[in-house]
């Protein structure tokens, strides 16, 4: 998986988890709390589709990796990965 | 012998399908958890439900759904509810109010969903009070009102600091404190920005359906995510040991244990399910009474707009000083809430079927509870009598004989009603007076949501659900 579909993946599940947002134009280095109306009970919803949807854990540690969608990329791209590997 | 087979044993267990059980439940549910959620009585939805009698539908606890925003609102707790529960706003089907007032001596403030109205009246009747308005409600809207930690304010100094006219202070209180104080005579800071949010700067609404189209849409939801669910069949007791829940028995003689508790039936109801430790709360240690209320509830084969009662709730009081107390008598008929659900902007003209008038006072409990059978009906008729004409005064006359005539259908419930179907104690329609903010018990692994944790009405205590299901049971395990 390249960054950009991993990216993807990220706006997917947000569109889902909140449909009355737009996400056509979300910048990449930007928080995405700063461009959406999410608070941190939205982004338990994202952690948990990830862990639906495609397998992946993301500690509570690491909740901060997924502020904005270059974090993300950088931070899930390596577990997307290395599952698909497997 | 009691073997505990692997099917006795689950992630969370929720105690009582009302408001608040519910949206906890269905927030389990999206993760994936393994739920059961148990329930005495034979219909969800607790405090706010319906009944039938003589073939009629009643709504219990519905006049307004609060906090109503429109679709799309960003950062209202609406909105948050919804996406929480993954629930569309259309499906809620909620239609705004037409306009509502709060009614004292000599003196009217209206208020709509847009706070423009309120503004302009409070303008209109306390000139003098208007930059001073304004001023408490920006402190209003910049108060965080979710913090769980934050020190306990007192409403009423609070609003004697930002206010001068104490009729402006009271006429303020009486909505808020009808719609959501479990406490005598002041407000939680914190409840009043709650409440003055809920009220004025966001507002009401209504489906066409009332409150069964809202309890129907949550048990859709706890049905495509198989949340497991048990009616008629409430926990007996909780048996503790090592600062944790060891076992929980229910009324039907099963056996289960659970990773995590949440209990929505109320603090001191909860502490007294512990049977072999003594309870961490009692209602003897309450510093003041439990809040209860009685309700009529009268049909007509007319339409009340057709009498010139046009408004959609009506708060009134016939004092300057607005009692917000446990009376000693029975009922205290001099305030109360005055509701008419018909009138709600419904799409297309739609009108309900029937007239309805309903009328909300405070009651005392103690009264009510140990009357025998004859003495309570007589009673029941006595006040229904005092609170219609009490509320009357605050509506444009008409004739009785106009009323007798086209009313078809009346019920009322009182204090032992409440208790009687909900368990409450006291009647307690709010719960007790002190909210534990946090949930947190003296147990590892009970939790509390809904009335005693402190959101209340039907958005918060839905709100309540999500937010203790999410602290307790999402982001710490
Ligand atoms: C007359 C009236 C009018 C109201 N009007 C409005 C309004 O207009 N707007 C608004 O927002 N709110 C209104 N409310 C308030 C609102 O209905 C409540 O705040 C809300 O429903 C509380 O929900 P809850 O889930 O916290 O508690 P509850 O609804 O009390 O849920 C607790 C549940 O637990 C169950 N239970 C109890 N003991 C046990 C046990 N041992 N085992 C298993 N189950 C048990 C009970 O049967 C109940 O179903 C009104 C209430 C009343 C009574």
């Amino acid at each position: 998986m390249t960054k950009e579909e991993c990216k993807q993946v990220v706006i997917d599940i947000i569109n889902d988890i909140a449909p009355d947002e737009d996400t056509s134009d979300l910048k990449p280095d930007v928080r995405l709390r700063d461009q959406l109306d999410l608070d941190s009970m939205d982004f338990l919803d994202i952690v948990m589709e990830l862990r639906k949807q495609h397998g992946i854990e993301v500690p509570e540690a690491d909740y901060q990796k997924l502020a904005s969608l270059d974090s993300c990329a950088e931070y899930l791209t390596p577990k997307f990965n290395e599952k698909n590997a497997v | 012998m009691a073997r505990r087979p692997r099917e006795d044993h689950y992630d969370f267990l929720i105690i009582g399908a009302g408001m608040a059980g519910m949206a906890a439940a269905i927030r389990l549910g999206h993760f994936g958890k393994k739920v059961l959620l148990l329930e005495r009585h034979a219909i969800i939805g607790g405090l706010n439900s319906f009944y039938k009698q003589d073939g009629r539908k009643y709504d219990v606890g519905l006049h307004a759904v609060t906090n109503y925003v429109p679709a799309g609102t960003k950062r209202a707790p609406l909105t948050k509810l919804l996406r929480q529960l993954r629930i569309s706003h259309a499906d809620l089907d909620l239609s705004p109010q037409k306009v509502s007032r709060v009614a004292f001596p000599g003196h009217d403030l209206r208020f709509s969903n847009d706070f423009i109205l309120l503004e302009s009246e409070v303008s209109r009747v306390f000139p003098k009070e208007i930059d001073r308005f304004r001023n408490l409600t920006e402190k209003v809207k910049s108060f965080d009102e979710l913090d769980l930690q934050g020190p306990k304010l007192s409403a009423r100094k609070i609003l004697s600091e930002e206010l001068q006219d104490p009729l402006l202070i009271d006429m303020l209180l009486c909505p808020l404190m009808y719609y959501g104080s479990a406490k005598e005579g002041d407000m939680d800071f914190y409840q009043f920005v709650i409440m003055f949010k809920a009220l004025f700067l966001e507002g009401f609404a209504r489906p066409f359906e009332g409150v069964r189209h809202i309890t129907q849409l949550l048990l859709r939801r706890l049905r495509e995510l198989s949340v497991e669910r048990i009616m008629n069949c409430g926990v007996q007791s909780l048996r503790a040991g090592e600062g944790e829940i060891k076992e929980v028995l229910l009324d039907n003689g099963r056996v289960i244990r659970a990773d995590c508790i949440l209990s929505t039936i109320g603090s001191v109801e909860t502490a007294a399910l512990v049977e072999n430790e003594a309870p961490f709360v009692r209602q003897a240690e309450e510093k003041t009474p439990r809040l209860s209320f009685v309700e009529t509830i009268s049909v007509f084969d007319k339409q009340p707009v057709d009498w010139g009662w046009d408004e959609t709730i009506v708060f009134f009081s016939d004092q300057e000083k607005f009692a917000y107390e446990q009376p000693d008598d029975y009922v205290d008929p001099r305030s109360g809430v005055i509701c008419v659900p018909n009138n709600y902007q419904y799409p297309d003209e739609k009108t309900l079927a029937e007239g309805f008038l309903r009328i909300t006072c405070l009651a005392n409990y103690d009264r009510w509870v140990g009357l025998p059978e004859e003495t309570y009906r007589a009673e029941k008729a006595r006040w229904f009598e005092e609170m219609v004409r009490s509320a009357r005064r605050f509506l444009p006359p008409v004739e009785d004989a106009e009323i007798e005539k086209h009313q078809v259908g009346t019920d009322m419930f009182t204090p032992r009603t409440i208790t009687k179907y909900t368990g409450h104690l006291g009647g307690a329609v709010y719960g007790a007076p002190e909210k534990i903010r946090d949930g947190r018990t003296p147990y590892r692994n009970l939790v509390l949501a809904g009335t005693d944790q402190g959101f209340l009405g039907i958005t918060g205590s839905m709100l309540s659900g999500i937010s203790m299901a999410n602290l307790h049971g999402l982001q710490s395990g």
